[in-house]
């Protein structure tokens, strides 16, 4: 069963933006979900509406099976949402926030209390329970947010941009926390700008712009698409000007840097090959971007109409 | 959502409510107090025994009920103004939006904690009133029925106008322009039988004089104007607010996009 299906979702806001202009999507059960695109591209309304939040103007979601329009109690129940900026009370405490969330579902006080210890303790909040939330750290606020969505135990948890302002350190600990969550059967959502945080926790991909999905496909699939990788080479010697390379595109960074675009068609082995017949030593080697991230500028720029493979 | 998961998310709302207006006491419950204190000083003892006897009780025994009255609209409607607008202020009302909570499940709630927060500054302002004054309760269904239902009335006022708030200036416009003006001029320091007849006739389009002189005779016995249809005009507002207020909820105006 799908976790999340879209049929023609639209949105026209009532300044007459379109902000969506019928989508198609699908997240299966158990799925790590990326939802990507750039700012104003559509994100944030897709899940304003699929959590309630925004009104859609045309087209169907269902979650789990449940229509948003003939089911929506259930349909509810199976969401948590973290949603991009803090919207909790900035003066009550941590604890009262997560108890009074688990209230709203209709879950009676003492196994809210209960659910709510079990995640601030996950999240590594037990200790501030008493705090007023407005006294948290960043990071700590955004970590009360994924508490406050869980503690209703629902099936499909959506995080629009969840490691925003949050250090790198703690954006590792989140990683490790959602993919043990994914692990234990939870659907996850999750939109991003860091693209190596969809490349590293996310099997699958839809790319959405100007309200429009312009790429839905699964995270392997869409990286073989990658005509071209870019390299940075940091070479042993200085050299004055770049080497000719039958087939690959060198630039001549600095003294000591040379920048290789490789195609998909050429392996690594032939670019060494040539670079040590001019004498060219070679001592490191990085990727210059991100591989999502290159796709990503070259979908968005572009705005091709992508195929839809799921 | 069952019913019994409804009861709990409406005390969960209620909870929420009483815990808000409880730790913020010295803005809630404290200024009630203080300013109905000065009203007893001041216009019962200083000024009230000069004035003499009104609608045949001491000056300080006749505008006890008013003042009460007049606690529990302005602490009503203020809590669920305030209250209601700082959640859409802060966004906290998503917290709401993306649970399975019925809309009339979270304005009950709001209302509610409206309620309770004009009732109980109502019963301090009461208490109070016993040092400067000897009080009896006349008609004590009356009483508590006229009370539950202009806390509720004025609860429902609140959240109408805390949907319609776009800034903080919005919800402080009713208030002090309206709501004000109509409870002085609605029968709190004086009968109307004491006006002009062309401004007694104004002052019965007042909904105000209606819930003060209905309080008045639950505890005194006098009133102004017919109790019984003061009571069913209370209720017939009491619904039109309500459905009102439900109407906008479901829509999303002001809260969703």
């Amino acid at each position: 069963m799908s976790a999340l299906t879209i049929r023609n979702l639209t949105k026209t806001y009532a300044n007459g933006v379109r902000a969506l202009k019928g989508i198609d999507l699908n997240v299966e059960r158990g799925d790590f979900f990326a939802l990507l695109g750039p700012n104003g591209a559509g994100k944030s309304t897709t899940i304003g509406v699929i959590s309630s939040l925004v009104n859609k103007s045309g087209g169907d979601v269902s979650i789990f099976g449940y229509s948003l329009d003939t089911e929506r109690s259930l349909a509810k129940k199976q969401i948590g949402v973290v949603p991009q900026e803090f919207n909790f009370n900035q003066f009550e405490k941590v604890f009262d926030i997560v108890v009074t969330q688990a209230g709203f579902y209709g879950i009676p006080a003492p196994l809210a209390k209960e659910r709510a210890e079990k995640y601030l303790r996950q999240l590594g909040l037990w200790e501030k329970r008493d705090k007023a939330s407005r006294t948290l750290s960043g990071g700590m606020k955004r970590r009360l947010m994924i508490a406050r969505a869980l503690v209703h135990e629902p099936e499909l948890l959506i995080l629009d941009e969840p490691t925003a302002g949050v250090d790198i350190e703690l954006r590792r600990s989140m990683w490790d926390f959602l993919t043990r969550l994914n692990g234990e059967g939870k659907t996850i959502i999750l939109t991003t700008h860091y693209l190596e945080e969809a490349e590293s926790l996310c099997r699958n991909i839809a790319i959405i712009d100007h309200g429009t999905i312009v790429e839905n496909t699964d995270m392997r699939s869409l990286l073989g698409k990658l005509q071209v990788e870019t390299f940075i080479l940091d070479l042993a010697r200085p050299v004055t000007e770049s080497p000719r390379l039958e087939g690959f595109e060198v630039t001549l960074k600095d003294a000591k840097t040379l920048e290789v675009e490789v195609p998909k068609t050429r392996s690594l082995n032939a670019l060494f090959v040539a670079l040590a017949e001019q004498d060219f030593e070679v001592m490191s080697m990085r990727n210059k971007a991100n591989r999502l991230e290159e796709l990503f500028v070259r979908l968005v720029e572009q705005n091709l109409p992508g195929e839809q493979t799921s | 959502m069952s019913a019994r998961e409804q009861w709990v998310a409406f005390l969960t709302i209620v909870t929420k409510e009483i815990r808000r207006f409880t730790r913020i006491w010295p803005q809630t419950l404290l200024p009630p107090a203080i300013t109905m204190t000065l009203y007893f000083v001041i216009f019962g003892n200083l000024i009230g025994s000069r004035i003499g006897h009104m609608g045949g009780f001491d000056y300080m025994q006749y505008i006890v009920p008013g003042l009460i009255m007049m606690s529990v609209i302005q602490n009503s409607y203020g809590n669920v103004v305030s209250s209601f607008f700082s959640t859409k202020f802060q966004h906290s009302i998503e917290e709401m939006l993306v649970s399975p909570m019925p809309a009339h499940v979270i304005l009950n709630g709001f209302v509610v904690g409206g309620m309770v927060r004009g009732m109980l500054v109502g019963l301090i302002v009461s208490l109070l009133s016993l040092f400067f004054t000897h009080l009896t309760m006349q008609h004590v269904l009356i009483t508590v029925t006229v009370v539950v239902l202009t806390a509720s009335l004025f609860a429902l006022g609140g959240f109408i106008n805390a949907i319609f708030a776009n800034k903080f200036d919005d919800i402080s416009i009713v208030p002090t322009f309206i709501l004000t003006p109509l409870t002085y001029l609605g029968g709190v320091f004086y009968s109307i039988d004491l006006l002009p007849e062309f401004w007694r006739a104004v002052s019965l389009a007042n909904p105000i004089v209606y819930m003060v002189n209905a309080f008045r005779y639950g505890v005194l016995g006098v009133s102004d104007v017919n109790v019984y249809a003061s009571m069913a005009a209370i209720c017939a507002f009491v619904v039109a607010f309500y459905l009102f207020a439900l109407w906008l909820l479901r829509r999303g105006t002001g809260i969703r996009h």
